[in-house]
């Protein structure tokens, strides 16, 4: 019989091909020169050249949130590593699933204070699902095998793998993964305890005043499971909202969608929240983005929370049921339990709810002016959805206004087709993503929402872009403000706007002419569409400069250290001051 | 933790021993007191040692305060760490026995050293050293036993503590055995 022996870098690259991985993000460096070596041999798996190790890891991030499959990145060490730490808290933050593959100085120099060494686990370690440092080649594949299964299973996350350069030269024996690993800490949907289903169908049925509220763990559970979310919405004609993670899981044109909710939610949607009497969140995390202030949050309802991660539960918000559970199989159960007690006549009508709410949803809390020559922000997002929303469209964001406004008037009607950082706020996320995403989805149309501010801080990767012949689209709403910090110094800070103003803007124009990639500029309102409509149909990247209303603000907002019912709809409304407390929120 | 305030239900902090199986592997228990310090919660105890040398496993002991939200939370917490495999409340599951060491080392000269071989027979603590001018006592027991002595000591001279920390276990005849076999 002969054994198969092969270096460790082989063995690595040969255990990425077993578990599927198609596509890996990186940047080399000394550290991972044999993984290299062995990447030039391999038609497999294609790699892709980023021009910063942060944005492998978001491009990695896009990849996975957009094919539900887990995203590779490959990282030298020492600084290669320390880069992708954003990137990794991120993830985390997020539960994307990703694997980073991070080289490491020999073993017999760790702890040295080497050319390029730095503890990576130990620096990785609170922002990583879990992280393993391989010290003996033996163990090589297995680990490989046990990460994907980590990174992906139960709530995904980011696992890092630190490899030494020794163990990657060294000679080892393949070893394959073995599919029937039994994990004793794995939820199984036999366990789900149907009792507290039937409950919970009994109490959506009977409620007056029912919401649904969903995350990103419904996005992250599949697409069924936003299939799912609707059916149950739909057989109730129950509202639902949606947080920034979840926006797609229920389509924006179903006549119970609320829109999203939040601290720039809609007022339909928080409202209700606040009014409810029966809350039912499936797979989001009562966040503070969401909640407001707590000790006001929906305070005569009964909460129900459906979480993978039991950790979650009654972590901020006590809730009455918890259902620990991947949403699909969740769901699926109450789907089923709900048709069976259907029948049974115990629905309370649903009628002075929806009136009410309608009510809410006559204020019109999107709403706004578009007067005069300036294009207003909203403006932009709402035309750039109108010329896109037939086509297959994939979007990502950076952090800020445009983020906000780009999550209230853009609209998705499928999961995995909004990429965007939620729990870390990481500002220069979206070029990246967006790179990751194409890659994915090279057919697509794919526009990264941006602001000026936050993609000068990843916009490097237009080198990638060109080198890729990605043909992403880079919508910035250039207000040449970093816009929110800009509106929290004006609401709490007597606009003292210290250091937000974005001074010696590159001409965008030039900069994409400098790539050799289509630069367009607008500031007038009547050119908008017809600039729209180029960018979208130039085959090659580019960068439209959408020069917008400079002050706007992004509205409705709840204040930080308010609840739902004490929302502002324009800065008219904002006659009120911050509290003490409200001010120390971030 | 929210930014938010909590819910305004004060409701009082209670001392909870927690049980660990971890693999024994370098960073579990960086990974344990990173969770804590991370998220903010106490440790007033902790004891590390390898209990299975087969499976590679180690027993964490731990002591800790906080609401019984809290300490859910910290539970569920530590059981999202991958080489985190059992999470047992002691408190929670009824009458557990708690036992610590501690080496104290006394610096004492004429009546007073018939005085502290007195009180550590009384406690029954070992003397593990003597020399014309110190002892080194080693004692078993409750913390609040240690306490005591410590304290008694400390009255009668110089001292140098040196304690283990709780180690804990649940009274009667269950095991883990069937928890362990699925690992």
């Amino acid at each position: 019989m002969t054994i198969n022996y092969m270096s460790g870098a082989e063995a690595v690259i040969q255990a990425l091909v077993e578990n599927g991985v198609e596509v890996i993000f990186g940047y080399p460096g000394g550290a991972v020169l044999p993984l290299y070596d062995a990447l030039f041999e391999n038609n497999q798996i294609k790699h892709i050249l980023v021009r910063h190790e942060q944005a492998a890891v978001h491009a990695a991030e896009g990849y996975a949130r957009s094919t539900g499959k887990v995203g590779c990145v490959l990282v030298t060490s020492g600084p290669g590593a320390t880069n992708a730490i954003t990137g990794l808290t991120d993830a985390l933050m997020d539960s994307i699933p990703i694997i980073c593959l991070s080289g490491q100085v020999p073993t017999h120099l760790i702890g040295t204070d080497a050319f390029q060494e730095a503890d990576t686990t130990g620096i990785s370690r609170p922002c990583t699902k879990h992280n393993y440092l391989v010290k003996d080649a033996n163990m090589l594949c297995d680990i490989i095998h046990k990460s994907f299964e980590i990174a992906s299973n139960g709530r995904p996350g980011p696992v890092l793998i630190d490899l030494p350069k020794d163990i990657q030269l060294s000679k080892v024996k393949y070893k394959n993964k073995i599919f029937n690993t039994k994990d004793h800490k794995q939820i199984k949907s036999s366990d789900l305890d149907m009792d507290v289903i039937n409950k919970v169908a009994k109490l959506l049925l009977q409620s007056e005043r029912p919401i649904i509220y969903g995350g990103g763990g419904v996005v992250n559970s599949g697409p069924h499971a936003s299939k799912l979310l609707t059916e149950l919405v739909n057989i109730l004609d129950c509202p639902v909202t949606l947080t920034l993670m979840g926006l797609g899981s229920v389509p924006n044109t179903n006549k119970n969608f609320l829109g999203m909710l939040g601290m720039h939610g809609t007022y339909e949607a928080n409202l209700a929240m606040h009014h409810c009497d029966l809350m039912l969140n499936v797979g989001a995390r009562f966040d503070d983005r969401v909640t407001g202030r707590l000790n006001a949050f929906a305070p005569n309802s009964k909460k129900v929370h459906i979480d993978i991660d039991k950790s979650s539960i009654n972590k901020v918000v006590s809730v009455d049921y918890a259902i620990v559970g991947d949403c699909k199989e969740v769901l699926f159960a109450l789907v089923e339990e709900v048709k069976k007690l259907h029948n049974q006549n115990i629905k309370k009508p649903k009628t002075k709810w929806w009136s009410q709410i309608n009510k809410w949803r006559a204020k019109d809390s999107l709403g706004f002016k578009q007067l005069g020559s300036n294009i207003k922000p909203q403006q932009a997002i709402k035309s750039l959805y109108e010329k896109t929303k037939n086509m297959d469209t994939y979007i990502t964001t950076e952090v800020g206004q445009h983020q906000m406004w780009a999550a209230q008037y853009f609209g998705f009607s499928k999961p995995n087709h909004w990429m965007t950082s939620g729990g870390l706020g990481t500002m220069g996320y979206g070029l990246p993503s967006s790179v990751g995403v194409q890659i994915a989805h090279p057919k697509s149309l794919v526009i990264d929402i941006s602001g000026e501010a936050s993609f000068l801080m990843n916009m490097q990767e237009l080198s990638t872009i060109v080198q890729y012949k990605l043909p992403i689209k880079i919508f910035i709403l250039n207000n040449e403000w970093m816009g929110m910090v800009r509106q929290w110094q004006e609401l709490n800070h007597g606009s003292r706007y210290s250091e937000s103003y974005t001074a010696s803007l590159p001409d965008f124009v030039k900069l994409a002419e400098s790539f050799n990639i289509t630069g367009l500029r607008v500031d007038n309102i009547n050119n908008l569409e017809a600039t729209i409509d180029e960018m979208v149909n130039i085959k090659g990247p580019v960068i439209a400069d959408i020069r917008v209303e400079k002050e706007e603000n992004c509205f409705p907002m709840i204040p930080s250290g308010a609840a739902h019912n004490d929302m502002i709809l324009s800065s008219e409304d904002n006659n009120k001051d911050t509290s003490n407390e409200g001010l120390a929120l971030v | 933790m929210s930014v938010y305030q909590k819910n305004e239900v004060k409701e009082a902090e209670t001392s909870r021993t927690l049980s660990l199986v971890v693999d024994n592997q370098p960073g579990t228990l960086a990974r344990v007191i990173g969770l804590f310090s991370g998220r903010g919660y106490n440790i007033e105890s902790l004891t590390v040692t390898e209990i299975d040398n087969i499976k590679n496993l180690s027993r964490i002991s731990l002591v800790t305060r906080g609401t019984s939200m809290t300490i859910e939370q910290i539970k569920s917490q530590l059981l999202r760490i991958v080489p985190v495999h059992i999470v047992r409340d002691l408190t929670l599951e009824g009458p557990f026995i708690k036992s610590e060491l501690a080496l104290v080392k006394l610096v004492v000269n004429g009546a007073n050293r018939v005085e502290a071989l007195r009180v550590a027979e009384t406690f029954r603590a070992r003397t593990l050293d003597v020399t014309l001018s110190s002892f080194v006592f080693e004692l078993t027991g409750k913390p609040s036993k240690l306490d005591a002595f410590i304290e008694l000591m400390r009255s009668l001279g110089d001292t140098e503590i040196s304690r283990t920390g709780v180690s804990a276990i649940s009274r009667g005849y269950k095991t883990e055995t069937k928890l362990l076999d699925q690992i």
